[in-house]
């Protein structure tokens, strides 16, 4: 016999839906806005280098956490790398940046960029019916119209 | 080193998918009720509240404030701590602190969540940062799995082995009156599910609840005067490092093996997986219950599917984990890491009724978080 709960759901207890939209504009700093500047002129991807660790970032930003430092030599990066963790999503969920849901299937994955010392976050496309596996080459397509945002890089492709 | 301090009482909400009779407020004033009752104590002993969720959820920024008629805070000084999914931790950790520094005697430390108020995986997405990695960052799961197949290309680890925990895990549940999800389930079953994102299938990711827990921290000389047996904390390691997800090592899980390894030190623990007797640890999907436990140095990396397969971690083995039924079974995210600390509390104190583990002297708890941030306790039977 099915034991019903106390919490269930009657016809008695209510709830209010609500969509609520807030405009956001987020601040990039120098070295963001330099990322973009250099991917919109030369399609070219820039790194930054900690003075202390030599570690290379990317995308380029002002502090480097573990040594607590600021760091301001920008680096040219490859716009090829591997991946070095990947997976395929396949349920929907809400994009809180366009309030609809985003569409499924995609790859996303971590990219080991030539030159750099961490990953970049993106979207892989293959071939369709072909996979991705961790430690593929992979490399950076450009979107034709560039507006200053990480879509400006479309997608990352099977080399 | 601060006071000695000791967990006297524990209170928990029966966790569904969606508690639809109560507003949070009466979801978090159920659980602080039961935890009050569990020590027999009033709201009038408390001297202080800290209380944690994740505010997208639920989308109210003023948690200590809104919260007040629930938390039992009227004219009482309560503060808000969020940090992800180890919030649950973290509340408890900095109720410790009160504690511990002799400002306080009775604190007590609530965290809760009501998932089912918005899209969980489109608030998870709003931790990212909004120029880089909201784009393409998925939320939980997808950032999980890219972790798992990282992992499982290192050490040749399989969809099999991951599906063990659940099994695990999820038959632990049955005996948890209060879990969220309590059927068993078998292997077959695990890896019959749907893929949601490759390669964790549906029942190798937690549930979203709507819960509450609440856990009392005492001053030792409050604790004799409440309960014969406390569950004194004997250490807790706090360790957050970054929010870019793209700074992750995805073969190792850095800030859990260092946030274990000072509790480990601090309570003066050299052999965790033969001195401990129980762990409940934040393990949101199935594959965390292998590659973190190697993390956490129960053995060398890439061998945990075999202390698994053996029932080392059953119920009965070396050391028994999530006998609540752990995060698989129920996930009410501000309140889920602070279960885990009731529950091994639960443990010590022998109040863990059919769950119950005999003669508990020394149990770990754990959060997890965040851009893979963790929080560790040690609690145990013998006042430090």
């Amino acid at each position: 016999m099915m034991e019903t709960k106390a919490w269930e759901r009657d016809q008695s207890l209510l709830a209010i839906d609500e969509i609520a939209h807030m405009p956001y504009q987020w601040a990039m700093g120098l070295d963001g806005s330099k990322f973009f500047q250099e991917i919109k002129e030369r399609e070219v991807l820039l790194g930054i280098k900690c003075p202390k660790c030599h570690k290379v970032y990317v995308p380029p930003r002002r502090l480097c956490g573990p040594c607590f430092t600021k760091m301001d030599e920008l680096v040219e990066l490859g716009r090829e790398g591997y991946v070095e963790a990947v997976t395929l999503v396949n349920y929907p969920f809400i994009d809180p940046d366009t309030g609809d849901r985003r569409p499924v299937p995609y790859i996303y994955g971590y990219i080991k960029l030539d030159g750099a010392d961490n990953l970049f976050s993106h979207i892989i496309r293959t071939k369709p019916g072909a996979t991705i596996n961790v430690g593929d080459r992979v490399r950076a397509i450009f979107a034709k119209d560039k507006k200053g945002r990480i879509q400006d890089i479309t997608f990352f492709e099977p080399i | 080193m601060g006071r000695s301090v000791a967990i006297t009482g524990f209170g928990q909400t029966h966790h569904a998918a969606r508690r639809w009779d109560v507003n949070g407020l009466e979801l978090i004033q159920e659980a602080v009720t039961r935890a009050l009752a569990d020590a027999g104590l009033t709201i009038k002993d408390i001297d202080a509240v800290v209380i944690g969720n994740m505010d997208h959820f639920e989308g109210i920024n003023y948690v200590d404030t809104w919260s007040i008629e629930g938390a039992g805070a009227f004219l009482k000084p309560i503060f808000k701590v969020t940090t992800g999914g180890t919030t649950g931790t973290t509340v408890g950790i900095a109720a410790y602190y009160h504690v511990a520094a002799g400002l306080f005697d009775n604190v007590l430390a609530i965290g809760w969540e009501k998932n089912s108020e918005s899209d969980t995986t489109g608030a998870i997405i709003t931790c990212s940062d909004p120029i880089w990695d909201r784009f393409s960052y998925s939320g939980a799961i997808p950032s999980l799995a890219v972790e798992a197949s990282a992992y499982m290309k290192k050490y040749g680890i399989t969809e099999k082995d991951a599906a063990r925990v659940t099994v695990r895990d999820r038959g632990n549940a049955v005996k948890n009156p209060y879990a969220h999800l309590r059927t068993a389930v078998t292997l077959e079953e695990v890896m019959n599910s749907p893929m949601l994102t490759e390669p964790i299938k549906l029942l190798d990711i937690c549930p979203r609840s709507d819960g509450a827990a609440a856990v009392i921290f005492s001053s030792a000389e409050r604790a004799a005067k409440i309960c014969r047996q406390p569950a004194w904390v004997h250490a807790v390691s706090v360790r957050h490092d970054t929010t870019w997800f793209g700074d992750i090592d995805y073969t190792e899980m850095h800030s859990l093996a260092h946030a274990a390894q000072e509790a480990f030190r601090l309570a003066g623990i050299r052999d965790p997986w033969n001195e401990l007797d129980v762990c409940e640890l934040y393990m949101p999907y199935s594959f965390a219950g292998l590659k973190w436990i190697e993390s956490i140095g129960f053995c060398k990396p890439g061998e945990a599917p075999k202390l698994v397969w053996d029932g080392a971690t059953d119920l009965g083995g070396t050391l028994p984990m999530n006998l609540s039924g752990g995060v698989l079974s129920t996930n009410c995210i501000g309140a889920t890491a602070l279960l885990r600390i009731g529950e091994v509390a639960h443990q010590i104190m022998g109040k863990a009724d059919k769950r119950q583990v005999p003669d508990v002297q020394l149990g770990m708890a754990t959060g997890f978080g965040g851009c893979f941030w963790s929080d560790v306790m040690i609690l145990g039977a013998k006042k430090p």
